[in-house]
């Protein structure tokens, strides 16, 4: 069963300036976001594999609109993260079904290559439930300039038996990066790590 | 005057609202521009200036707006704008909005008025056209919020049909709200577009299909 989305959200935040100096290029950042029925509300259910292939579905079509929204080409992709809301009625571990099994290989076609983890983060939620996506260097999570967060939130979801899914993609780090560690340029991106 | 320091968009696809899935989902997009508040911390008596130095600003979010949406202006059936003015600014601050916002999106709509006049409070060029038939598009008024709010504050943003303010499947209302603004000293000016009524509208009151007035309200 494909997943039921009721509704998809695309946002991008363009940061041109920040403390006074101008960021040039701007620093983008975009996130999708669906929510979508959860199959399992409502009741225990040992084998999540329908929400597995949720996660697979939605990873692909997530990570593109990210990419589309930005308008780049998927090799300029720099960090991503991911996350999910699960309504009051569903249990924290569809999150996990969703986020961890399968999500990833699509997300990582959608940017090209994505040797690091994806963060993510999972909770339970109500209507407008916020969430802070991790996000990290996408082919080395080490790469400092990259950490940062973005919060995605939908008035109206989740409701009790809905999953809101986020991914965010970017095409750059923080707008001021300054505190050292490993740089951009200087990771390898082989091990996933540095 | 003008430094716009974040452009925040938003574009959303309603399928459904726990009703029959809609044949072509409902898009619903936002623009808001992050500003610098040159007014901020003091009472200043002259505010108009900043109203000028706007007007390139709202033709460009409208622009990049309907862009971010991906449809022709053909298919956009509903606005609204808003302001959010972080707290060393001052309520009317946000009103600066009202002009360079509402007809940079009412001219890319295909509004045929006089903007000078109507930012002078003057016009009606409208209703004097009307009585040959539809003047052009984006006739109505373009409702707003307004309100002064700390970072991330939330702003429920109306939306109207383009043509007749009375269509009631079009009144609508989108959530805007940008993570870490409006600083203190910082303005929000948001612009909202969506191509349809609500996505099971089914409360009567007048169609977009019977609008026969074009006078921007029926």
């Amino acid at each position: 069963m494909p997943a039921a989305i009721r509704k998809l959200i695309v946002q991008v935040d363009e940061t041109r300036i920040e403390m006074g100096k101008a960021i040039d290029p701007p620093t983008r950042r975009a996130l999708a976001m669906a929510v979508i029925a959860n199959p399992c509300a409502g009741r225990y259910v040992e084998n999540l594999d329908e929400l597995i292939a949720i996660g697979e579905e939605l990873g692909g079509l997530l990570g593109d609109k990210c990419v589309q929204a930005l308008g780049i080409a998927p090799g300029k992709a720099q960090s991503y993260g991911k996350a999910a809301i699960v309504g009051e009625a569903g249990e924290l571990e569809h999150a996990a079904a969703i986020l961890h099994p399968k999500l990833g290989a699509p997300l990582r076609k959608a940017v090209e290559k994505g040797a690091a983890l994806v963060p993510s983060a999972k909770k339970h939620g109500g209507l407008g439930t916020a969430i802070d996506v991790p996000l990290g260097h996408k082919d080395a999570a080490f790469v400092r300039s990259h950490f940062d967060a973005m919060e995605a939130r939908v008035p109206d979801a989740p409701r009790a038996n809905e999953i809101v899914v986020a991914v965010v993609v970017t095409d750059s780090g923080r707008p001021l990066p300054r505190v050292g560690g490993l740089q951009a340029h200087e990771a390898k991106g082989e091990d996933g790590l540095r | 005057m003008v430094e716009i320091r974040r452009i925040f968009t938003q574009v959303e696809d309603i399928h459904h609202e726990f009703g029959p899935l809609a044949a072509t989902p409902q898009r619903r997009g936002v623009i808001a521009a992050v500003l610098s508040n040159p007014f901020a911390g003091r009472y200043e008596p002259d505010i108009l200036p900043m109203m000028d130095a706007l007007q390139p600003v709202g033709i460009d979010m409208a622009q990049r707006l309907q862009r971010a949406m991906g449809v022709g202006v053909e298919r956009i059936e509903s606005y609204g704008k808003g302001a959010i003015i972080g707290a060393a600014g001052e309520l009317e601050h946000g009103a600066l909005w009202h002009v360079p916002g509402g007809y940079a999106m009412r001219e890319l709509l295909g509004w045929k008025g006089d903007r000078d006049a109507y930012a002078q409070g003057r016009g009606g060029a409208d209703a004097a056209a009307a009585a040959k038939g539809q003047p052009g598009n984006a006739l109505a008024i373009v409702p707003s919020t307004k309100k002064v709010g700390p970072p991330g504050a939330a702003l429920d943003v109306p939306l109207t049909h383009i043509n007749a303010a009375y269509v009631r499947s079009h009144f609508d209302a989108i959530e805007v709200r940008v993570p870490g603004a409006p600083l203190p000293d910082e303005l929000v000016f948001i612009l909202a577009m969506s191509t349809g009524a609500r996505v099971h509208a089914r409360v009567g009151g007048l169609k977009a299909a019977d609008i026969a007035q074009w006078n921007g309200l029926r």
